[in-house]
């Protein structure tokens, strides 16, 4: 395997090799991603597609959640990690996007598809630090920052995610701003939505908005109970979403969005999107105000108008499990 | 000269002749480029004041579609983020007057592309003639979508994907960003007509045609469409206008007001033909 150098762009980082961290990392994450269907899936035939979105900011495509790259002189910002098994190839992508170190990785949430190559892909970067170095000024920047909302870093420690994935800088506030590349960018919390910890990241100069798994184009919005999800947590997360992006004329373009899962987006998709799941839970709201059990509501088909777009009666979220987590979250 | 030499000169001859006809045949058979006002000669109704609320007939729509119209609110094209949205591509060519030109390559004098431009909204939309590849899955669609075009003798054929989600009719009936249009632009003399046939695996059962009629007008002078949206109604945050299941209060006017069955007013693949 290659060598594959970080240091020589940082006199901060020792230089270090990838098949070393995968020698570490990829048989723990494994075994930690051997949950549900994720494991069954094959990576080798995954390539990473890259699709430039704006002015050094680019879409990542593999399996799992989207990657968003942020390139320019202070380095690379990169938003989730899809699967472990993806990061020797996810970095080789962003090394020909920029030869600068990672200094930040940014979790929009602890969906593996999403942390996944964090353990891998963090001790790559380079974090830019000083002061205060206890021993060698050479341990002050090990390693790629990685920072998430609070409770990603507790979903993490209790899902027993190995301690090299953890989130490195974590806030429990509604917003976090950070300035890099000459950007200003804000991490906005949105509570108990697709699950308690996610965020949207949004690039105020280039104009783009990064919403991890809010907003998908692909399916209908996961809303991991277990961890905290709901239904109106989803709505409000897209309806920000929605008051952030400002459409160029005729509603198109402008502002650009790039989802969770699909492809790459504008105010008017999520607007649709939006639109869908409003739909849907006022009419499952209002069956069930009026008496109806839960099976009730599924035979009445509230779905029905979009289920052939957006449902799925297999695989980890089926259009029965999605009715169901509505039906529970319109209680009262 | 020596008959061998002459069968040659011959020959050469009719290879240089072949290859005008192939080069003619390369580019645009047809110049459809000009100004073109649109002929409202069919189904007016629809296309003028547009179509009554649950009025579904001649629509080849399954059940999803029809739930979706009848839940539809008009009070959605108050909120802002609907205001200023052109008609998609599908739907473009019943509405609007229409400018087309074309560009070409300076070099070869090939046609790479059409351009056209309509009146209301001021869509723009490029016909790609020079085969370029299709946008990947995880591309932007777009209201106009991504259009390539080959001439068939005189009719221009374009199959446009790469669509956002839009309508089938202006009342609710919608097209998903599934669907493809696939257009035939056949010009006769002073005439354009263009056949649009979309397909949606989502809404419809089969393919829906219409066609639409335009004059060429030298003289036609297409106005500007400027658009910006305002809040025209205080809503609350997030608000999406809707009707619930069997709470739409059109239901049966449109039937009622022609004496149409309901059922037959609610459309399906069967009331596009004759009885």
């Amino acid at each position: 395997m290659p060598q594959i150098t970080t240091a020589n762009h940082s006199t901060l980082c020792e230089e270090k090799t990838m098949s070393r961290y995968f020698r570490n990392f990829v048989a723990g994450s494994l075994a930690l991603f051997s949950l549900g269907s994720q494991a069954q899936q094959n990576f080798d035939n995954v390539e990473i597609e890259v699709l430039p979105v704006r002015d050094g900011i680019y879409m990542l495509v593999g399996a799992g959640g989207n990657i968003t790259v942020q390139t320019g002189v202070d380095g690379v910002l990169m938003i989730d990690t899809q699967y472990a098994e993806l990061s020797e190839k996810i970095y080789s992508k962003i090394q020909e996007l920029s030869p600068t170190p990672i200094r930040y990785i940014i979790n929009t949430h602890s969906h593996p598809d999403h942390v996944g190559g964090n353990a891998n892909l963090a001790p790559l970067g380079a974090t830019i630090t000083g002061g205060n170095v206890a021993r060698l000024q050479e341990d002050a920047g090990d390693g790629a920052t990685i920072v998430a909302f609070e409770t990603v870093m507790n979903n993490m420690v209790d899902e027993k995610y190995p301690v090299e994935s953890w989130p490195s800088e974590t806030f429990f506030v509604e917003r976090k701003d950070m300035y890099f590349n000459d950007e200003g960018i804000e991490i906005l919390h949105q509570p108990n939505a697709h699950t308690d910890g996610d965020v949207i990241v949004w690039f105020r100069k280039t104009d783009v908005v990064v919403t991890g798994d809010v907003f998908t184009t692909t399916m209908y919005p996961f809303i991991d109970k277990a961890k905290g999800g709901s239904i109106n947590g989803v709505i409000a997360a897209l309806n920000t979403i929605v008051d952030i992006t400002i459409p160029r004329a005729k509603q198109e373009g402008g502002t650009l969005v790039v989802p969770g899962h699909g492809r790459l987006a504008d105010e008017a998709d999520v607007v649709e999107y939006r639109d869908m799941v409003t739909i849907i839970r006022d009419r499952i709201k209002a069956l069930r105000d009026s008496g109806m059990t839960l099976e009730q509501v599924k035979a009445a088909g509230p779905t029905q108008d979009y289920d052939s777009r957006y449902g799925s009666n297999e695989g980890f979220w089926t259009t029965d499990m999605f009715i169901e987590a509505v039906y529970d979250g319109v209680q009262g | 000269m020596k008959p061998a030499n002459h069968s040659r000169f011959i020959g050469v001859l009719l290879v240089c002749s072949s290859a005008a006809v192939l080069s003619t045949q390369a580019n645009a058979q047809f110049d459809i480029s000009g100004n073109w006002r649109a002929l409202i000669h069919e189904d007016q109704p629809e296309r003028g004041p547009g179509p009554d609320i649950m009025e579904y007939v001649g629509l080849p729509i399954n059940e999803a579609a029809r739930i979706a119209g009848m839940s539809w609110d008009p009070a959605q094209l108050a909120m802002p983020e609907f205001q200023c949205r052109p008609h998609p591509s599908d739907y473009g060519s019943r509405h609007s007057n229409l400018r087309v030109w074309q560009e070409v390559d300076s070099a070869s004098q090939i046609t790479t592309a059409w351009r056209t431009h309509r009146e209301w909204q001021e869509p723009e939309r490029t016909i790609h003639m020079d085969q370029v590849e299709r946008p990947a899955s995880y591309a932007p669609h777009t209201w106009q979508g991504f259009s390539l075009g080959t001439w068939d003798g005189n009719m221009l054929n374009i199959l446009t994907t790469d669509l956002k989600r839009g309508y089938i009719r202006r009342n609710g009936i919608p097209r998903s960003d599934e669907g493809e249009l696939q257009e035939h632009y056949i010009r006769h003399d002073e005439f354009l007509t263009i056949i649009a046939v979309v397909k949606d695996p989502v809404y419809l059962t089969e393919p829906f045609i219409r066609s639409s009629n335009y004059i060429v007008d030298p003289a036609l002078a297409i106005a500007p469409y400027p658009c910006s949206p305002a809040v025209e109604i205080e809503r609350a945050w997030g608000y999406v206008p809707h009707y619930l299941p069997g709470q739409n209060p059109f239901k049966g006017e449109y039937a009622n007001r022609y004496g149409i069955d309901l059922d037959d007013s609610l459309g399906g693949a069967q009331t596009m033909y004759p009885d």
